[in-house]
This record gives structure tokens, C-alpha cells and sequence, in this order.
């Protein structure tokens, strides 16, 4: 019962939350930019990766003190 | 599960040579080598490599001029810079066969080339270089007057939003540098878990997106740099 990492899981699981909400909404909010102007999705995605990647490393954090805690 | 710190490979006098070193002795062959074949082979006509080099530097001298404005000159070497290294740190980790060189200490496997992005040494001191360069290009823009009122003023508003900035550009080198770590790192440990669970076809999906990662990672770590200079180094509007 000792091997089985429980805080480890939990840091990771509540760590998600927040990071989760966050880029799905920036997804769906890019969504909704290309659906009212679909020419300008070649400037709205590589904003909308670079946006997601500063929300992930919330996550990233989070994870990483699953692994070591 | 991979160690959360570089492996030690061998001594030279008293310094300890881990195994990132050696990757970071990788990539600066790798980018002088890179340097210097530009140099010797440019033509008029670009061949192969010149015209994918010259498509990546358009791209972020672009990028830059959007953001910066006027100053792109001086700010678009360091954001370069920072995005080659971080970028070849990050890739030369998912060289296949890589991990599989190694050398035994007892019963640990210890390989001989890690990336170095996972080690917290490297990011941490990029993620200090970069702060300090963001800094001291603002005192010379600015001079030291205009720097130091950025941060301490008299105004009864301004001068706690000051203290706050302060304490945040040390916030920044603790998310820089945990950024790039914890991406690179957890990336690792999860082809290590998924090599390890299933040898043949599972890795592939977690390799593409290492691949991506590493990427993003480094284009982020630029972008920011570029874009803290930026801020630094415009004067405050009253």
C-alpha cells in the first residue's frame, strides 16, 4: 500500500482543473474568432497554440510536483 | 522514472561532467557547425539549407518587427539566440538510439547524452541570462534614471505597483525556468513509461508530441523574451 503514490495524484488531479477550464475556453473562443472570419485562421492559430501553451505549463507545474512529491 | 537530477559520467579534476553537459556540448557543435556551413556556402541563389535557415529568421524577424516595433534590431539577436539553443537542447533529446549509449555505474544505467532541457541547471540559468540582458538593455535604452522610475516613484499609486513589478521580475525567472524544466522533463518521463509499457508502436504518438513540444517550448521561451525587452525598454507614459 506504501507504492501507491496517493498525494502524487492528487496534486496532479486538482492541478488539472484550472489549466483544463483554461484552455478549453481559449479553444473555444478561437473557435468562435475563425467561425466569424474564417480567412484569418492562418494569424488566429498560432496565437491561439502559443496561449495554450502559457495555460499548460500550469498543468506542467503541477505534474511535475506529482513526480517528485 | 528518470532522475530528477543529471547523472554524473566522470571527473576532470574537481568538476563532474553529467551527462547533460555532454548534450550541451552536442548542440553548441551543433549550431557552430550550422553557423559555419551558412557562412562558407552562401550564394546569391540560396541552396537548401541557406533557404530553410533564411524562411526561419524571416519568420521571427517578422514576428519580432510586430512586436517590437522600432527596436527590433537590437532585440531580435538575443530572441534568435535563445530560440536555437533552447530549440536543439529540447530536439537532440528524441534523437533515436540516444538513451540507449550509455555506461553502467554499478547497477544503474546511466546514458551518455541527456537533453539538457531536463536538467534544472540549464533552464534556470538561461531563464537568469535572459532577465539580466532584458535588464540591462533596458538601463541602456533608458538610461538609469529612467529605469530606476519605472520601479520607484513618489506617487502614492505608482510606487506599490512598483514594488509589486519588482518582486514580479523575480516570479519571472522562477516561471521561465520551471516552464521549459517541467515540459521537458515530465515529456521524458512519459516516453520512458510508454517505452517501457509497450516498445513498438505506443512511443510514436508520445514522440510527435515531444517533438511539438520541444518546439513550442522553445518558440515561447524567444516570444517572451522578446516581448519582456519590449516592455522594458519603452519609456512610461504620464
Amino acid at each position: 500500500m506504501d507504492n501507491i503514490h496517493i498525494t502524487g495524484g492528487i496534486i496532479a488531479a486538482v492541478g488539472g482543473i484550472g489549466p483544463g477550464i483554461g484552455v478549453g475556453l481559449i479553444g473555444a473562443k478561437a473557435m468562435e474568432a475563425i467561425g466569424r472570419n474564417p480567412e484569418a485562421s492562418g494569424k488566429i492559430i498560432p496565437n491561439m497554440i502559443v496561449a495554450m501553451a502559457f495555460a499548460e505549463a500550469i498543468a506542467i507545474f503541477a505534474l511535475l510536483f506529482a513526480f517528485i512529491g | 522514472m528518470a532522475s530528477l537530477a543529471a547523472d554524473p559520467l566522470f571527473n576532470i579534476g574537481p568538476v563532474t561532467v553529467t551527462n547533460t553537459m555532454t548534450d550541451m556540448v552536442l548542440v553548441d557543435i551543433l549550431i557552430f557547425s550550422l553557423a559555419y556551413f551558412i557562412y562558407k556556402h552562401h550564394k546569391l541563389v540560396p541552396g537548401f539549407m541557406q533557404a530553410i535557415i533564411e524562411m526561419i529568421i524571416e519568420t521571427f524577424y517578422d514576428m519580432t518587427q510586430s512586436v517590437a516595433g522600432e527596436r527590433a534590431k537590437k532585440i531580435f539577436p538575443f530572441a534568435m539566440t535563445f530560440f536555437f539553443v533552447v530549440l536543439f537542447a529540447n530536439w537532440t533529446g528524441l534523437l533515436p538510439f540516444i538513451t540507449a549509449i550509455g555506461v553502467y555505474h554499478g547497477e544503474e544505467f546511466h546514458p551518455f547524452i541527456r537533453s539538457a532541457s531536463t536538467d534544472l541547471n540549464f533552464t534556470f540559468s538561461l531563464a537568469v541570462i535572459s532577465l539580466v540582458a532584458t535588464h540591462s538593455m533596458s538601463i541602456r535604452v533608458l538610461g538609469l534614471k529612467g529605469y530606476l522610475s519605472k520601479f520607484f516613484t513618489l506617487h502614492p499609486i505608482h510606487l506599490p505597483i512598483g514594488i509589486l513589478e519588482l518582486l514580479l521580475e523575480f516570479a519571472k525567472i522562477i516561471s521561465f525556468s520551471f516552464r521549459l524544466f517541467g515540459n521537458i522533463f515530465v515529456g521524458k518521463v512519459m516516453l520512458l513509461s510508454a517505452t517501457s509499457a509497450f516498445a513498438f508502436f505506443l512511443p510514436i504518438p508520445v514522440l510527435f508530441y515531444e517533438f511539438f513540444v520541444g518546439f513550442v517550448q522553445a518558440a515561447i521561451f524567444a516570444l517572451l523574451t522578446m516581448a519582456f525587452m519590449t516592455i522594458m525598454t519603452t519609456r512610461a507614459e504620464h
